[in-house]
Formats: structure tokens, sequence, C-alpha cells
């Protein structure tokens, strides 16, 4: 396979590849917005608590597509806390974004235009960063924006649901669903983790990091964003300085 | 002092946007950096393994059923399954061994 050649393919924005791309999109996008809907109902159930009204929950969702920083400021509007503390808990609950969109930074072709460069940004959740990662050479916008596309109305109508309806879904349903998510992100770390060892020592590494996170003493204490944000800065860190990769992004002599 | 819903939404909206924008407009080039280039090629898979587990096996009714859903989900990414299949295996895993086991 040539790379540039595939790189050249994706990173064309002609109408053509625009369409190929969004539909592409739209497709991983489906079992995210299912997996949204069902996570987002729960979500629904804590802004219904804070006074918010279906309306507004939806206009919250569709508008901010985060889980956990929406969870911690409808929070706060229930306890009616100032407008700087729900500033500053949005910065905290939605920092690992601002990683993220630095990686992203560096899949979008260097000519992408600023117009879809603020349109990406706005779709960088958990989940579709990941699948837009996962794409072969530099990342067309148009596949993050199909797979947007379909999964944030999902997760806005799950709110909205869940302000009118309560826990409508039976609980074992949401329970299978909920699992959706975690697939989708095994789907993208995986197969790396199988063409290179870094990559998989890495994977499992984070996995115990990220448990060991969670019962030691000042670090349980955090906020589950916080831990992933520290954990990822430290542990990326050291694999950068004893892993160096090369300028094509591939790994120097690790591949197995 | 009494809050309005609208402005408390629209101060977690232009937040959360700007967090979100701001990397992806200003670094417009290929980082150089070898270090920095490295870190960002490893954040990805670091951030998402951090989310998956333990959270996989907390999510789920019974934690028998989201770390069989765990297992399920990494063979057959393994063996090269895609986003879709994968993603509706684990749920097919918890959903019925939600349905013969007990729940915790």
């Amino acid at each position: 396979m040539n790379k540039y050649i595939k790189q050249k393919q994706n990173q064309s924005f002609s109408p053509f590849s625009r369409n190929r791309e969004l539909l592409s999109g739209f497709r991983d996008g489906i079992p995210i917005g299912l997996g949204y809907f069902a996570v987002a109902f729960s979500l629904g159930i804590a802004a219904r608590s804070a006074g918010l009204s279906a309306f507004q929950g939806f206009l919250a969702s569709i508008l901010t597509n985060a889980s956990a920083g929406e969870y911690a400021v409808f929070s706060l509007i229930g306890a009616n806390a100032a407008y700087l503390e729900v500033a500053i808990i949005t910065i905290v609950t939605n920092a690992r974004y601002l990683l993220m969109s630095c990686a992203l930074s560096q899949k979008l072709s260097p000519d992408t235009p600023l117009s879809l460069r603020l349109l990406t940004g706005f779709g960088i959740t958990d989940e579709i960063f990941g699948i837009s990662i996962a794409r072969q050479g530099f990342l067309n916008p148009w596949y993050t924006f199909g797979a947007l596309l379909f999964a944030s109305p999902c997760w806005a109508a799950g709110t909205a649901l869940g302000i009118i309806a309560g826990n409508m879904l039976p609980a074992r349903i949401v329970s299978a669903l909920s699992v959706a998510l975690f697939g989708m992100f095994l789907a993208v770390i995986i197969p790396p983790s199988r063409r290179n060892r870094v990559v998989a020592g890495l994977v499992l590494i984070s996995f115990a990091a990220s448990w060991a996170a969670g019962i030691i003493p000042v670090l349980s204490s955090l906020s589950e964003g916080t831990r992933t944000i520290i954990l990822t800065v430290a542990i990326s860190a050291a694999a950068a300085l004893i892993f160096p990769v090369n300028q094509n992004g591939e790994e120097n002599g690790h591949e197995s | 002092m009494n809050h309005n819903t609208y402005i408390y939404i629209a101060v977690m909206v232009i937040i959360t946007y700007a967090i979100r924008v701001l990397p992806l407009t200003l670094i417009r080039g290929q980082i150089k950096n070898r270090f920095l280039q490295s870190f960002l090629y490893y954040v990805p898979y670091v951030t998402l393994a951090v989310m998956t587990f333990p959270a996989i096996v907390n999510a789920t009714q019974s934690p028998v059923a989201g770390a069989a859903a765990l297992l399920v989900g990494i063979v057959l990414a393994w063996l090269g399954a895609g986003l879709f299949p994968v993603a509706v295996s684990c749920c097919v895993v918890v959903f019925v061994l939600e349905l013969i086991l007990p729940v915790w």
C-alpha cells in the first residue's frame, strides 16, 4: 500500500471524497449514537433534578457533547453555584479534550482550511476522537462530521427524553448499551497493539495504572477526568522518552 | 442571587468548545520536535485505554458481565473486527450474561 497516495486521497476535499467520507463517518457514528442515547438518559435524569427543562437539556447536550462535563455542570446548576464555579469545573472535566485536540491537529493535513478546523473541534468527544484518530493517513474532517451528524442528535435526544421520562428504559438494556462505547475504544486501540509491541505494552500499562489510580488514596480522590489527564500525560511522556517515533509517526524498530 | 440557566449553559458551551478547538486551529503544521511528536502519537492509545478499564467493569450491573465484554471485545478486535461488530458483540455479551447471572 502506498502511504503517500493514501494520504493524498484522504486529504482531498472534492465533493466526491467529501460525500464518501461523510457517509462512512455517519455509518461509524451509528453504534456511537446508540450508546450515547442510552447514557444520555441517565444524564437527563441528573438534568431533571437540577431543574432543567427538556428543551434546555437538549440545547445543552447538542452544543456541548460532553458526558462528565455536563454531569458536573448540571449538579452545580442544581446547587445554584456561581458562574465562575461552572467555568472552572468545565475546564477541569473537559481538559482531556485539549490533549485530544493537540493529537488530532497532527492528524489533519496542514492545508486543512480554518473553517473545517473549527467544525472538527466541535466533534471531539471521546468516541468520535477515537474513530477519527484510527483513520488511515490524514483525517478528512468530513468523516468526523458524518459521525457527529448521527451521534450528537442521539446524545441530545437521549438527554431530553431522560428529563421527560426519567428512567424509562429497563436497567438491563441500559446496562448492555453502556458497554458499546468501551467496545469501540477497544476496536481502536487493540488492532495497533497487535502490530506494535510498544502500543500493546502501553495499553496494558494504562489499564493497570487506571485501575491502581482508582484505589491509591490521593489519586482516587481526584475526579475521573483529572485522573485521565494525569495518567495520559505521565504514561505518554514516558513512552515518548523511551520509544521515540520517527518522522512518519512509526516506531523505530519496534514493529513486531 | 438567582442564576439564569441559559447563562450557565452558555458558559459551559463556550468553554468546552474553546478547549476543543484552540489546539486544532493554533497548531497548523506538523510538529517537528521528536519528543512532542512521539508524545502525541501515544496520547490516543493511552487515554482511550485509561478510560476503558476499569470503567467497563463498573458500567454494567454485574461486574462479571463487564469483564466478559472486555475480554470478548479484545479478542474480536484482535481478530480484526470493526467498530460496529465489536461494540454490538460487547452489548450482546452483557445482555445475555445478565439474563443468566444473578445481578450483584
